[in-house]
């Protein structure tokens, strides 16, 4: 089956270089290898995770989403500012903070459709926003210490072999099955990739255009919310300031895991694999304790080079089948 | 022969933007105009503006170019802090000025280059290319710096942060510089012409013999050079290089200035005084902001909102008047002006 | 298959579809006028025409793209105004564009089901989609890995799975505009034996085409439109290819081939200025000789889409040839682009200005010195002063109607447009100019002007390259007439030879195993004109 060889590659090669990486790290540091290490992993990127699905939807969709890191700073802030100001007990919060991000996504998407904006200059102007929202309820780094928090962060789910998933992590891994269903196994997802491959066809074929675009920068949205809340569990405070550059992670995470930023072509797992390659880069650093931080945003842009590199090399061998013409 | 492309008429309303936000900041506070003279240099509210602008427009006036072509560069910040950490770190180490200078510029067309190189050759969209350096960028710069925040004690590469020429302070004079040599390289030369070309049609451009790569490339490393001067005002400014921190998200205030300028993101005629104006524009009303006793957190509240009437203003007249062959609008709404022909239009 | 079959039962003894006395108009030009157009059941039906004959504004018509001005469209009997593609797919009109319109990054499967999926427990079924998929495709004779991407496939296939999502959403009409454009000669079988099948099973097609030979080889009529006039309707059996040409040209010849005679053609000795040996590229052009020498207009005739245009773009390095040489003043010359052709002397106005000929918000006066700035080099500025006088000279010399040379040239109309685009060639005095269909879309006025422009040229020593639809006009103009057909050339007239009659019997003329033969026409040997 060399269609589906090529059609996996990119996802292939991502996970090779993940398995590869962790066996590198696996000689290099005796302890590496443990359970605990990879439960760190998942719980320490649980945020990115969940955001970089939002923006692999988008992506895919042929946009791109600049505001996720400034919605979870909000997003934070908000929680914040609504449990220890407004003594809310944390789930009507969660609920409000979710419905005001994905609102606000979806507020961005209606703009993009409706003034046929480029998607990159629109979400900018969602990130001075959020961020800005952010900054006038309070510049404060505001502890949560509600008790469910605790409880919250106590949860985890054990198994024999001695594998610990903590909330955060258990809720991207949910993340990511749901959206790998959406993405496949609804029509909603066949239209994400409809949209992403080309858009006039794809209003010729009968892909409500619109309704989708809203959905998934909503959807992006929502994530963004859902990984604030995370983010929030995760450092006990909310902070307007929080986040910063994750935009910037996520769309590395959604090019490294084979997605191409033109849109049409990739898979959410490609991403949850590109977040965990990032991860990884951080703890082997953190590992080896000589090494300094700096090597990770080089090799991550060196990563991010080379499969930039590879995509358009994949695309040149499709289109040299015949599939589109090239251009001058 | 004029420096910015658009008529007259057209640039009105940047200049009354900036007219009216520097009244609002004389309402709000009756001293903004005031500039007095100290030790050899002016001081004032009006010079801080053009001080603390000074950064931002100078990454304007590359960006501007980069734009026109209907491309955008990511990496400016990136390649600040890479100029800067270079600038740092010679001079700790004893180098000259000049030789300091020559290697910082040097890191900024390297960068520049690179980015170009990506464009043109292996045309990889520019968002995407420059994504790359942008986000490696801050790791060379880090790793020039070792990671620590170098600072350095030379009055001479400070000088360039917070002497003065003149009584102007040298990084209001260092931008009036690059502004007028960037204006004459483009407007003295055909290479403004060519930009523009490349900009509205490449293939047509292409197609009349112009050398599209050779344009692309330029106006990447033009960009980087004008990063690498900013890096250097930053970074002597402080006397000292935070690759961290240095020119953060600088990127995106500089394409701010150059839409709040009037240059077009669908790229085009451009205009480099006004992409300036914008820049001085969006420092006006941070000043604005810090004066009148706001948050100075508004300022992004307020930079959104000006980004938003910028695009809805241009929105209307971009998809009216300009059409474009890659234009997304739905189908039908817009009818050839003639029978159309079916050798021509394809669905 | 599917319930999309209908059977050609008692329905069938009225037409399938009849469009009577459609019209539309864009802006005051009369696309179409008073067009009656009928398609029975289980017929294949081509539609044919020159560029503006209204074929593509009827098809858009038909699909919904556009609302008509008058007329009636009835489906079996039943008045029909679709407003929108997807209506018309709803009402059993079903479309596949030449460029498909397919998403090349979905699977096959998703392309032929995406909007109607089959569902089980809220989800895609998957499975289920890959089986029907598999169905849908096996009477076409595609036993293809329907998970793959679209993309991956050739062109026939993804013209033949855009007609199988076509019919399988109960197409009865299914319209095919130009599916053969891009295919070699063993994929047209495969797509003909597609229609075959369909018209067998009472779907009634729309064939548009510019091959005549493939008209002749499936369809069962033909309709002819010209000017968004409606010719005439003739059975394929009944219609020789002389008067096929003759009714989309639009010339009344009566016997014109008996006054073809092979006379002696007048021998030019003159070393050309470029010639072309074996030049060609795959799937655009068969290989082909050309010679041009100075001082004479070399004119590229036949109908749309016989490789006229493809023949330029390659002697001008817009597209690269992939055999044969190039030589200028007996060098060999590589022409990998545009620049290179700019450089040996060459200008080219594109049949396609708005793409690929001007630069729009540039004033006139930019666009004119474009090509002489280009070639100078950017260090070299052509002072402001010096681009007026330029741009004021050929305004006045070309009479380009602009209020001024600095408004915006997407301001002027379409005349005025072609003529910036000639003066911007004519700055950098060319030794070959290249113009494709140089009066296309062109008023009256205008279009007298360039012939006499073309016809100055020539004198003055420039040697001229015209692709042309309007034979007057190339036989008035030019001494040496090169035919082409389906994509190679297959005649040359010279001199005395070179008239409507004959250029119209060269593009009627049946060739011989027209796809076998690979050989190259040599257009040096004379006229060669098969009848």
């Amino acid at each position: 089956m060399t269609g589906a060889l090529q059609r996996f590659l990119p996802l292939i090669v991502t996970t090779a270089v993940l398995v590869v990486g962790f066996l590198i790290c696996a000689t290099q540091f005796p302890n590496f290898a443990s359970w605990r290490v990879v439960a760190n992993l998942l719980t320490d990127n649980a945020f990115l995770g969940i955001t970089a699905v939002g923006m692999t939807f988008v992506i895919l969709s042929g946009g791109i989403d600049l505001s996720v890191g400034a919605v979870i700073g909000f997003t934070t802030v908000l929680l914040a500012v609504l449990i220890e100001h407004g003594g809310w007990h944390p789930v009507p919060a969660f609920a409000v903070a979710l419905i005001a991000a994905g609102g606000f996504g979806a507020a961005m998407g209606g703009v993009i459709h409706v003034f046929q904006m480029p998607p990159f200059i629109v979400t900018l102007a969602g990130m001075f926003i959020a961020r800005g929202l952010g900054f006038v309820l309070t510049t404060d780094s505001v502890p949560i210490n509600h008790p469910l928090y605790g409880e919250l962060n106590d949860m985890a789910l054990r198994f024999d072999f001695g594998l610990k998933l903590s909330l955060p992590a258990l809720l991207m891994l949910g993340v990511v099955v749901a959206a790998v269903v959406l993405a496949h196994w609804t029509r909603f997802g066949a239209n994400l990739y409809a949209l992403g491959g080309n858009r006039q066809s794809a209003e010729l074929m009968g892909v409500p255009v619109g309704r989708t675009t809203v959905a998934v920068y909503g959807l992006s949205g929502l994530l963004a919310g859902l990984a604030g809340i995370v983010f929030s569990l995760y450092t006990g405070a909310g902070y307007s300031l929080a986040a910063t550059g994750v935009e910037l992670d996520t769309i590395t995470a959604v090019v490294i895991g084979g997605t191409q930023l033109t849109g049409g072509y990739g898979y959410v797992v490609g991403t949850f694999v590109g977040v965990l390659i990032q991860g990884l880069i951080q703890t082997y650093i953190t590992f080896d304790g000589t090494l300094s931080s700096w090597w990770t945003k080089i090799a991550i842009g060196v990563l991010l080079f080379v499969f930039i590199l590879l995509q358009k090399g994949l695309l040149v061998v499709w289109a040299g089948r015949g599939g589109e013409p090239a251009e001058a | 022969m004029t420096l910015s492309a658009p008529g007259p008429a057209r640039n009105l309303p940047q200049y009354g933007a900036l007219f009216a936000v520097l009244l609002a900041n004389w309402l709000l506070f009756p001293d903004f105009f005031a500039i007095r003279l100290q030790d050899g240099r002016l001081f004032g509210s009006l010079i801080d503006v053009l001080n603390r602008g000074a950064p931002v427009a100078l990454l304007a006036i590359g960006m501007t170019m980069v734009i026109a072509t209907r491309g955008v560069d990511l990496s400016v910040g990136a390649v600040m802090a890479i100029s800067g950490a270079i600038a740092a770190t010679m001079t700790g180490a004893g180098w000259s000025l000049p030789a300091v200078l020559a290697a910082s510029l040097a890191a900024g067309l390297l960068c520049g280059l690179w980015n170009g190189l990506l464009v043109a050759v292996l045309r990889i969209q520019p968002i995407i290319a420059t994504l790359i350096l942008m986000v490696a960028g801050r790791g060379i710069a880090q790793l020039v710096t070792e990671g620590q925040i170098v600072t350095f004690t030379s009055p001479a590469l400070a000088f360039i942060g917070s002497g003065s020429f003149l009584t102007v302070p040298m990084p209001v004079v260092l931008t009036i510089v690059v502004l007028a040599v960037t204006a004459l390289l483009v407007r003295a030369t055909a290479l403004g012409l060519m930009i523009e070309a490349v900009g509205i049609n490449r293939l047509s451009s292409a197609g009349a013999g112009v050398n599209t790569p050779v344009v692309l490339v330029a106006v990447y490393v033009w960009c980087g050079l004008c990063a690498a001067v900013a890096g250097l005002i930053v970074t002597a400014d402080i006397r000292g290089a935070d690759a961290n921190n240095a020119g953060l998200w600088l990127e995106l205030d500089a394409i701010l200035a150059v839409v709040v300028g009037g240059t077009s993101l669908l790229g085009g005629r451009f205009g480099l005084v006004l992409s300036v104006v914008g820049a001085l524009i969006i420092q006006s009303m941070n000043t604005g902001i810090l004066l009148s006793g706001f948050k100075p957190e508004f300022n992004l509240i307020v930079k959104a909102g000006v980004l938003l009437v910028v695009l809805l203003l241009q929105s209307p007249t971009l998809t009216l008047f300009l059409p474009r062959p890659k234009g997304a609008r739905p189908i039908g709404t817009v009818k050839p002006p003639v029978a159309p022909t079916s050798g021509g239009a394809k669905p | 298959m599917t319930a999309s079959t209908a059977p050609p039962s008692a329905s069938s003894s009225g037409p399938l579809l009849a469009i009577r006395g459609l019209s539309k108009a864009f802006l005051g030009v009369q696309a179409l006028d008073g067009v009656d157009f009928t398609l029975r059941h289980g017929e294949i039906h081509a539609l044919l025409g020159e560029n503006g004959a209204g074929k593509s504004t009827l098809i858009k018509t038909l699909t919904g793209v556009y609302l008509r001005d008058g007329g009636t469209v009835a489906l079996e009997g039943r008045e029909i105004a679709p407003r929108g593609v997807e209506e018309a797919q709803r009402l059993h009109i079903g479309t596949v564009y030449q460029e498909v319109n397919l998403l090349p990054n979905l699977s096959v499967a998703e392309n032929l089901f995406l909007g109607r999926q089959p569902m089980r427990w809220g989800l895609v079924d998957r499975g289920a989609m890959r089986r029907r998929a598999r169905a849908v495709l096996q009477p076409y004779g595609l036993s293809i890995d329907v998970t793959a991407p679209l993309g991956r496939f050739s062109v026939a296939t993804q013209q033949i799975v855009a007609i199988a999502r076509a019919v399988d959403m109960s197409a009865k009409v299914l319209i095919l505009d130009e599916p053969t454009a891009s295919l070699d000669a063993q994929e047209v079988a495969v797509l003909f034996k597609v229609m075959r099948t369909l018209r067998s099973r009472g779907i009634g097609i729309v064939f548009v085409t510019h091959f005549l030979d493939q008209v002749y080889e499936v369809c069962d009529s033909i309709t002819v439109l010209r000017n968004g006039r409606l010719v005439g309707e003739r059975r394929t059996a009944d219609l020789p290819r002389l008067d096929l040409v003759a009714m989309m040209l639009g010339r009344e010849l009566e016997a014109a081939a008996h006054r073809i005679d092979l006379g002696p053609a007048e021998v030019d000795s003159r070393p050309p200025l470029a010639s072309f040996k074996g030049f060609g590229k795959s799937r655009s052009v068969e290989p082909f000789d050309l010679d041009i020498r100075p001082g004479e207009v070399v004119a590229l005739a036949g109908l749309l889409g016989s490789g006229r245009t493809e023949t330029v773009r390659l002697v001008f390095g817009m597209d690269r040839a992939d055999r044969g040489e190039a030589t200028v003043d007996g060098q060999a010359v590589r022409l990998k682009g545009p620049r290179d052709a700019v450089r040996l002397g060459f200008g080219f106005c594109p049949e396609d200005r708005k793409k690929e000929g001007i630069v729009g918000e540039l004033s006139v006066r930019e666009n004119i010195i474009l090509a002489l700035q280009a070639r100078q080099g950017w260090l070299k500025p052509i002072p402001r002063h010096r681009q007026e006088e330029i741009a004021d000279r050929f305004i006045r010399l070309l009479d380009i109607r602009t209020p001024d040379a600095e408004r915006p040239i997407q301001l002027l109309s379409g005349g005025n447009q072609q003529k910036a685009l000639l003066a911007r060639w004519l700055a950098t005095e060319p030794r070959l100019l290249i113009l494709d269909e140089p009066t296309r879309g062109i008023d009256v006025g205008a279009h007298a002007e360039i012939i006499r422009l073309i016809e100055r040229l020539c004198a003055d020593g420039m040697a001229l390259l015209v692709v042309s639809s309007e034979l007057e006009e190339i036989v008035a103009y030019s001494r040496r007439v090169v035919v082409l057909r389906d994509r190679r050339h297959v005649a040359e007239l010279r001199g005395g030879e070179v008239s409507v009659e004959r250029i119209v019997a060269a593009i009627a003329s049946e060739t011989p195993n027209a796809i076998a033969s690979e050989t190259p026409v040599t257009a040096g040997s004379g006229a060669e004109v098969r009848q």
